[in-house]
């Protein structure tokens, strides 16, 4: 595809990064806060709750990670604005100042001393007011560069290594050259081919660093392993899918980078890339925690290649399915965004199934819901370094 | 029809693209790098996404797909045999 003078719709944000949705989301700092957000987003039309089951008594790197996940997710530019609920105001604050910080609208409320009632009704004025503010911005044309894409694929098989992730290689490759920000990132799940990634670092220190967290990620799985990992990774839907080691799993996980972009950077599971380029998010390999790292981090739109056929979405990021799997394309089609299983009969050519896949992010960033968006898929899953104080 | 890709033509395995594949059916092969057509006789019954083997492996061989090691066999297997973790095994962890 001719990506030279692409452009997408999408919502300038105040702080210049471009969004394709715009929504309006109640962040629960906790879990005894799930409740009045969950109330707020059901009084309140046209906002959304994101509810988790974390936020007390962790500490350390674990707590910043805590912090960081829900002011990157308030962060995101697909989100317009945002209503902060905490079980205490000194919290609910820490993440609403910091969300303000890009300049998007912010209110936050404790519970403490109003108790669910009052918080809630003080919540749904304030959301009130930011989806009816948010419901009259309109969309702009942006060039390209300006959209932010990540990848990670899940339930894979065999069929993932030869279809589906070659083409998020393509679409990456075509895409790379014209400063788009790119992602990818499933730390353990690359064990085998590691050497293929540290080959494609651009500079020694961006090596350097990739095989610190390579080897602080295999240090976890060997500290902490009772086997080899055969009933873990591969998973028992790669296994039934046809994969049979972590090797083979990582050497085809490794296609979505395609073949000719470089890493140009590594960030850690907190952290925001600085500029354009490939990124490698050090990150857990389970779908829900890789997605919802990525939207902390920015990404606007999310490449999900399947298998076998997980159904994986995010409350904020869209996330576009493809596959390559006849069968599943078959038994799950209501799940499947683009359909690249042509690859696999010779019907069709890498070059045709990255445009696919192109034209398919194009029309989803200009907002045409994905499938996991359309099915309410909103896996929300927050990483966790170590047990609760 | 293709019912089986090979990565590359230095690969001790293909992957089943159809379903249904039974023991003693003829099977054509597609070698992608290389854009080659390579024909096995199945040697078992084998799911859609599972592997065959292309070449004879004897136990403790390295098993190549993608061009690269993705793990050892555990048991000799005959070319057109199911290649999967009945007889074959991680090197790692």
């Amino acid at each position: 595809m001719d990506l030279k003078k692409s452009t997408f719709w999408g919502y300038k944000r105040e702080n210049g990064r471009i969004g394709v949705r715009n929504h309006v989301i109640i962040l629960p700092v906790d879990d005894l806060s799930n409740a009045a957000a969950e109330a707020v987003a059901n009084n309140i039309k046209g906002t959304m709750a994101i509810p988790h089951p974390y936020g007390r008594l962790q500490f350390g790197a674990d707590l910043d990670l805590h912090f960081h996940t829900l002011i990157g997710t308030g962060s995101n530019p697909n989100v317009a604005a945002v209503v902060v609920i905490c079980i205490e105001d000194g919290w609910a604050k820490k993440v609403a100042d910091a969300i303000a910080e890009t300049g998007k609208p912010v209110a936050y409320f404790g519970i403490e001393q109003h108790g669910d009632h009052d918080t809630i009704m003080r919540a749904s004025k304030a959301a009130k007011a930011f989806v009816q503010w948010a419901s009259e911005l309109r969309r702009e044309e942006r060039p390209l560069k300006d959209l932010w894409i990540s990848t990670k694929c899940g339930e894979s098989d065999t069929t993932s290594g030869c279809g589906a992730n070659p083409t998020v290689g393509n679409a990456f490759d075509q895409m790379y050259e014209h400063g788009v920000t790119l992602a990818f990132g499933e730390t353990t799940e690359l064990t085998g081919g590691e050497h293929l990634v540290s080959a494609r670092c651009r500079t020694d220190e961006v090596r350097k660093k990739f095989h610190f967290m390579f080897d602080r990620y295999q240090s976890i799985v060997e500290a902490h392993k009772t086997s080899d990992l055969r009933d873990s990774q591969p998973t028992k839907g790669n296994i039934a899918g046809g994969l049979t080691t972590i090797e083979e799993k990582a050497l085809g996980n490794i296609q979505k980078i395609g073949r000719k972009c470089l890493i140009d950077g590594v960030l850690d599971k907190h952290e925001t890339p600085t500029g354009p380029g490939l990124w490698f998010i050090d990150s857990s390999s389970a779908a829900a925690e890789m997605v919802t790292l990525c939207a902390a981090a920015g990404y606007a739109v999310h490449f999900f290649p399947t298998g076998q056929g997980n159904v994986i979405g995010n409350p904020i990021l869209p996330v576009i399915k493809l596959c390559a799997n006849p069968r599943t394309v078959r038994t799950m089609s209501e799940h499947i965004d683009v359909d690249v299983s042509g690859l696999l009969r010779k019907e069709m050519n890498p070059d045709q199934a990255g445009d696919a896949l192109l034209e398919c992010m194009f029309r989803t960033a200009n907002g045409r819901l994905t499938a996991a968006e359309a099915l309410g898929h909103r896996e929300f899953v927050l990483t966790r370094l170590y047990e609760s104080a | 029809m293709i019912h089986f890709v090979v990565h590359d033509e230095g690969d001790s395995v293909g992957v089943v693209v159809v379903e249904g594949v039974k023991a003693g059916q003829k099977l054509n092969g597609w070698i992608m790098d290389q854009d080659k057509d390579v024909s096995i006789e199945a040697k078992s019954d084998i799911p859609i996404g599972h592997k065959l083997a292309i070449k004879a492996l004897k136990s403790g061989d390295t098993v190549v797909k993608y061009g690269v090691d993705i793990g050892k066999t555990i048991a000799p297997i005959e070319v057109g045999e199911h290649t999967h973790v009945q007889n074959v095994r991680t090197k790692r962890w």
